[in-house]
C-alpha cells in the first residue's frame, strides 16, 4: 500500500533521510519509532507530498508521491504533528469544514468516525482551541477520517497526551485499522510499539529494524538481566566495571543490564558485584523491550 | 529520603485565567536535596505551577514558599536562588556554546574567574570543549538539552525547576540526562522536574500526579505502585484516573 | 463550489471572532478619518495676519477694524512694500496678507465693487483655506451691515492668492489618500497576515495535503477581505461626503470601478508578501514598512510628489497609491474622466497582474 524506496532528503548538512526503504502492507498498523530529528516527519510529509525527496521514490495506493500528488492528497487522511486545526472554529465547524473541502459530507461518512466523535459531540460547539489535549487529538483524526480515507498518515498523535488518553487512541486505531484503512503512525514512546503490527526503529535518518515487535524482542542478540537494587546510581556505576558488559540503563527502578550472550550467570554477576561490596540485590534473567533493542542498535551505529 | 526541611512549601495555591482554572488549590512540601516529579498530560496545569515557583507568573491566592523566600514579596530573591529550564529550549541559537554561557555566567553575576572555572569543568564533564565555539542552533537536540541543564545549574541554585526537559529525546540521551540530574543532586541541589515519560517518574523521590489542575495522588513511586497494587507507574497512573 | 463557500464561511468565522482584526478592520479606518479629518482642519483663533491698506479711507479701516476685532485675527504686520511679504511668511511670522487696492471706498460706493487681495500660506491647505473663507464671510457680511439700505448691494472681489501651493491641490487630499491607505492595510496587510497565520497555527499543511487548490486557497482567503475593502471605502466617501463636506464632482461609477481596480491591487501584493514570509509578525512589519510607510509618504498623499527630490519621485513613481490617489483626486475633486486618468489607470491594471502571476506562480503547493 505504500512503497518507499532509497528515499534520500537533506537540510543543509544535515541528512534528514538516507535511502530509506520501506513497505507497508494494505490494512497493517505500521509504527515509525524514534526520537525527536529522527527523520520520522520528514518522511511522512515526502509520503503526503508536501515535500519533495531528493533521491528515490515512494508511492502511495500506486500512486507517486511526486507526480501524482493530487491522488495522493485524495485518498490519504493526515494528522500533522503539531494541533492542527483552526482553534476559533468550533468542534462541528472544523469537521464540517474539512468534510467540505474534501467534497464529502458528516452524515455521509460518519460511520466511519462514529465510535471517536461520539466522545466529542457533546462539546460541538465548544472551540477546538478549548478543548483538553485528548479531544484535541480525537478531532483531528475525525478530521483527518471524515473523507474516507484509504491510508492514513498520523505523525506523532500522542505526544502530550495524558496516558489514559493515549491508550484509548490506540483502541481507535486498531479499530480503523479493522475496517481497512492501512495506518502509519510515528512516536518517540517506545512503549508504543507493541500496539503495532510492525514497526521501523529510525534513528538520525536511518532506518535501523524492520520487523514485527515480537520478531524484534525476540532477536534481541544478547543477554539481558534485570537488576533490582535500592542503591540504583552506585550499582550502576559497579556494574559499568563488569566484564563483557554490553551497556547498563535504568528502567525505571530496575536496571537493565545487557552482556555478550553465554558469558555471564545471575550468579556471576552476583559475585562480582558481591565483591564491590553490594549485598542487598536480585538478579533475573529478562526478556528485552523495544527501548533496549533500540539503545542497543543505537550503540551499534555510532560504533560504525 | 528521609523527610528534612522543605525548601518548597505551597499552601492553597490557586491560579485562575478568566473562568479556567488552571491550578485547583494544590498544597504541597518540597524537601532539601529530593527529586520532586510533577506528572500529567499537558494542560493539566504542570506548567502553570512552575512559572509561578519560578516567580514568573503570579498566583490568584494562597501562600508559598520558595527557598525560604515569599513568593509574593521576594521575587527577587528567590530567582537569584533557583535555576529554570523551559519546555522550549531556553539558549540563544544564534550563539555559541561558550557565548552561551558567558552571558546566563553575567545574569547571575558570576565573577569571571569563578565562571571560566566552571565552564571548563562542565564542559569537559559533558565532552563539549572541542565544540565551545560552535553555534547551539547547529547541535542535536540532546546536546542542547544537557548544555542548557547544566547552565541553569552553572550559578550553583538551591533549586532547579525542570520543565518537560527531556521530551522527544532519545532513549540514550535520556538517560545520561537522568545521570546528570544525580549529579545535580549529590551536589545538594533540589531538582523540581516535569516529565510524561512514566518511567521517568520513578527516576523521582516522589512524584505528584496531577490532572485537570489537582493534585490527584502524592507519594513515592514505591508507595503509590503499592497502594494502587500496580506493576509501574503507568499502572498507576490508568488506575487514578478510572 | 461547496469548497469554495465553506472557506468563505470559515474566513468570516476567523474575522468576526478576533476583536483584534475587527478594530484594524472597522475602527482604524474611521479612527484615520477623523484624526486626518480634524488635525487638518485647525481651530481659526488668533491668527496673525498683516494689513496693507493702500486707499486709508473710511471704508478699508473699518473693514480692517472689523477684521481685528473678530476674534480670529491679530495684527502682526503692516508690510510697506510687496517683497517684505514672503519673508513673512516663510518665518510664519504671519499666515495671511490682505492689501487692499486704492481709492477702495470710492470703487465700492460709485462703481458697486472694490477689490480685497487675500495672499495665505498654503503650505497648510487646510488651515489656509479655512482662513481665506473666514476672512471673506467677515467682508460679505460687512457690505450687508454697510450698505443695508441699498436697492443693490456692491461687492467686494476677493481676489486669493495662495502662497507655496499656488492652486491648493492638497485642500481636499486627505479622504482620497485615505481611502489608499486604508484599501492598502486593509487588503495587503490582513491578507497577508491571514494566510501566514495559517502557516504558523500548522492548518497550512493539512490544506495543502487536500484536494484544495492553490487557486482556490488564495481567493478563499482574498474574497472576504475585498468585500470588507469595498465596505470600509465606501464608509469613508459617505463621512467625507457628509462629515467633512468632500464632494464627488466626476463619476462615481468610475471612481467605484477604480477603487475595485485598487483593491484588486492591494490583495495580489497582500498574497504576493505572504508567499515570501512564514509568520505573522514578519508579515505586519513588511506590509508595514514596505507598504503603509511609503504609501503615505511617497504617494503624494501628504507631500506633493512633484516636490520630491528625483530619486524619492522615481520611488514615488513605483508605488502604487500614487497613481491610485491622482486617480481619486481627478475624478473626485475636479471631475475628470478616463481621458484625463487612462494612463494611471493602465498602470495599476499592469501592476495588479504583475503581483498576481508571481503570487500564483510562487504559491507552492508543497511546505518548504
Amino acid at each position: 500500500m505504500i512503497e518507499v524506496n532509497e528515499i534520500h532528503k537533506h537540510y543543509g548538512d544535515v541528512i534528514a533521510l538516507e535511502k530509506v526503504s520501506l513497505s507497508v502492507n494494505k490494512g497493517e498498523l505500521f509504527g515509525l519509532i524514534g526520537p525527536d530529528g529522527a527523520g520520522k516527519t520528514s518522511l511522512m510529509r515526502i509520503l503526503m507530498s508536501l515535500l519533495l525527496p531528493e533521491g528515490g521514490a515512494a508511492s502511495m495506493s500506486g500512486y507517486d508521491v511526486v507526480k501524482d500528488y493530487k491522488q495522493v492528497r485524495l485518498i490519504t487522511g493526515y494528522m500533522p504533528g503539531r494541533f492542527s486545526l483552526y482553534p476559533d472554529l468550533t468542534v462541528e465547524e472544523n469537521l464540517k469544514f474539512f468534510a467540505t473541502v474534501f467534497g464529502t459530507t458528516i452524515q455521509q461518512n460518519y460511520h466511519l468516525i462514529k465510535d471517536i466523535y461520539q466522545q466529542i459531540e457533546p462539546f460541538k460547539d465548544r472551540r477546538a482551541g478549548k478543548l483538553s489535549g485528548g479531544m484535541k487529538q480525537k478531532l483531528a483524526l475525525s478530521c483527518a477520517l471524515i473523507h474516507k480515507p484509504e491510508i492514513l498518515i498520523l505523525d506523532e498523535p500522542t505526544t502530550g497526551v495524558d496516558a489514559v488518553s493515549r491508550k484509548e487512541f490506540w483502541e481507535m486505531l486498531k479499530r480503523l485499522k479493522e475496517m481497512g484503512i492501512t495506518i502509519l503512525v510515528s512516536t518517540p514512546y517506545m512503549d508504543e510499539a507493541s500496539k503495532c503490527d510492525r514497526i521501523a526503529l529510525i534513528q538520525k535518518g536511518q532506518l535501523m529494524s524492520v520487523e514485527t515487535p515480537q520478531a524484534m524482542i525476540k532477536s534481541f542478540p544478547e543477554d539481558l538481566w534485570a537488576v533490582r537494587t535500592r542503591k540504583i546510581y552506585d550499582t550502576s556505576k559497579y556494574l559499568e566495571l563488569l566484564p563483557a558488559l554490553i551497556s547498563v540503563n535504568s528502567f525505571g527502578q530496575v536496571l537493565h543490564l545487557v552482556t555478550k550472550k553465554g558469558v555471564h550467570t545471575s550468579k556471576s554477576i552476583g559475585q562480582f558485584l558481591s565483591q564491590k561490596g553490594e549485598l542487598d540485590y536480585s538478579i533475573e534473567p529478562s526478556t528485552a523491550t523495544i527501548e533496549d533493542l533500540f539503545i542497543l542498535l543505537m550503540n551499534h551505529h555510532k560504533q560504525n | 529520603m528521609i523527610p528534612s526541611e522543605p525548601v518548597i512549601t505551597v499552601r492553597n495555591m490557586v491560579k485562575k485565567f478568566g473562568d479556567f482554572i488552571a491550578n485547583d488549590n494544590l498544597n504541597f512540601e518540597v524537601y532539601k536535596g529530593e527529586i520532586f516529579g510533577f506528572i500529567g498530560a499537558n494542560g493539566a496545569g504542570k506548567t502553570t505551577a512552575i512559572r509561578i515557583l519560578c516567580g514568573l507568573s503570579s498566583p490568584t491566592s494562597g501562600e508559598m514558599n520558595v527557598g525560604g523566600f515569599d513568593i509574593y514579596r521576594q521575587t527577587e530573591k528567590i530567582k537569584q536562588n533557583i535555576g529554570y529550564m523551559s519546555q522550549k529550549f531556553s539558549l540563544y541559537e544564534d550563539l555559541t556554546i561558550n557565548e552561551n554561557i558567558r552571558f546566563y555566567g553575567g545574569v547571575y553575576g558570576m565573577n569571571i574567574a569563578e565562571r571560566k572555572l566552571r565552564t571548563t569543568e562542565m564542559l569537559e564533564r559533558l565532552e563539549l570543549t572541542a565544540y565551545a565555539n560552535r553555534k547551539i542552533g547547529d547541535l542535536p537536540l540532546g546536546w542542547k538539552q544537557k548544555l542548557a541543564f547544566s547552565i541553569a545549574i552553572l550559578h550553583n541554585p538551591k533549586i532547579v525547576f525542570l520543565d518537560e526537559p527531556t521530551g522527544g529525546v532519545d532513549p540514550i540521551t535520556r538517560r545520561q540526562f537522568w545521570n546528570l540530574i544525580y549529579e545535580a543532586v549529590e551536589k545538594g541541589i533540589t531538582v523540581f522536574v516535569t516529565t510524561h515519560y512514566m518511567d521517568e517518574a520513578e527516576y523521582c523521590d516522589r512524584v505528584s500526579i496531577m490532572a485537570e489542575g489537582k493534585i490527584v495522588a502524592l507519594d513515592t513511586p514505591e508507595a503509590l505502585k503499592k497502594q494502587y497494587n500496580a506493576a509501574n507507574m503507568d499502572e498507576v497512573f490508568l488506575k487514578i484516573a478510572r | 463550489m461547496n469548497r469554495f463557500i465553506a472557506f468563505l464561511r470559515k474566513e468570516f468565522f476567523h474575522i468576526f471572532r478576533d476583536p483584534r482584526t475587527l478594530v484594524i478592520l472597522f475602527g482604524i479606518p474611521i479612527a484615520q478619518l477623523l484624526l486626518f479629518g480634524y488635525v487638518l482642519t485647525n481651530e481659526v483663533r488668533n491668527v496673525k495676519i498683516g494689513i496693507v491698506d493702500n486707499s486709508k479711507d473710511y471704508l478699508s479701516i473699518k473693514l480692517s477694524e472689523r477684521i481685528l476685532s473678530s476674534g480670529y485675527f491679530l495684527l502682526a504686520a503692516t508690510p510697506a512694500t510687496e517683497s517684505e511679504y514672503e519673508g513673512l511668511f516663510r518665518s510664519s511670522k504671519v499666515k495671511e496678507i490682505i492689501v487692499f487696492e486704492p481709492d477702495f471706498a470710492r470703487n465700492l460706493i460709485k462703481e458697486g465693487k472694490a477689490g480685497i487681495q487675500v495672499i495665505a500660506d498654503a503650505s497648510e491647505p487646510n488651515a489656509a483655506q479655512l482662513i481665506v473663507n473666514y476672512t471673506t464671510a467677515i467682508a460679505n457680511d460687512f457690505v450687508r451691515d454697510e450698505f443695508v439700505k441699498e436697492q443693490k448691494l456692491p461687492g467686494i472681489a476677493i481676489k486669493v492668492r495662495m502662497l507655496f501651493n499656488e492652486n491648493m491641490r492638497d485642500a481636499y487630499n486627505f479622504i482620497p489618500g485615505l481611502i489608499a491607505v486604508i484599501l492598502m492595510l486593509i487588503s495587503a496587510m490582513m491578507t497577508a497576515i491571514t494566510i501566514t497565520r495559517e502557516k504558523e497555527s500548522g492548518t497550512m499543511e493539512i490544506l495543502l495535503a487536500s484536494p484544495l487548490k492553490p487557486i482556490q486557497i488564495i481567493l478563499g482567503k482574498v474574497v472576504p477581505y475585498m468585500i470588507l475593502s469595498i465596505v470600509n471605502a465606501l464608509v469613508v466617501l459617505i463621512l467625507g461626503y457628509f462629515v467633512f463636506e468632500v464632494p464627488i464632482v466626476g463619476s462615481l461609477s468610475l471612481l467605484l470601478a477604480e477603487i475595485l481596480l485598487f483593491i484588486f491591487l492591494a490583495l495580489s501584493l497582500g498574497i504576493l508578501i505572504s508567499t515570501f514570509v512564514n509568520n505573522q509578525v514578519t508579515a505586519l512589519a513588511l506590509s508595514g514598512f514596505v507598504l503603509m510607510l511609503p504609501s503615505i509618504l511617497l504617494s503624494g498623499f501628504i507631500f506633493p510628489v512633484k516636490n520630491m527630490p528625483i530619486a524619492l519621485q522615481i520611488i514615488a513613481n513605483l508605488m502604487p497609491p500614487r497613481w491610485f490617489i491622482e486617480i481619486n483626486r481627478t475624478v473626485m475633486l475636479k471631475g475628470g474622466g478616463l481621458a484625463e486618468i487612462w494612463p494611471h489607470t493602465l498602470i495599476l491594471i499592469g501592476m495588479s497582474l504583475l503581483f498576481i502571476v508571481i503570487s500564483i506562480r510562487k504559491f507552492k503547493i508543497r511546505l518548504q
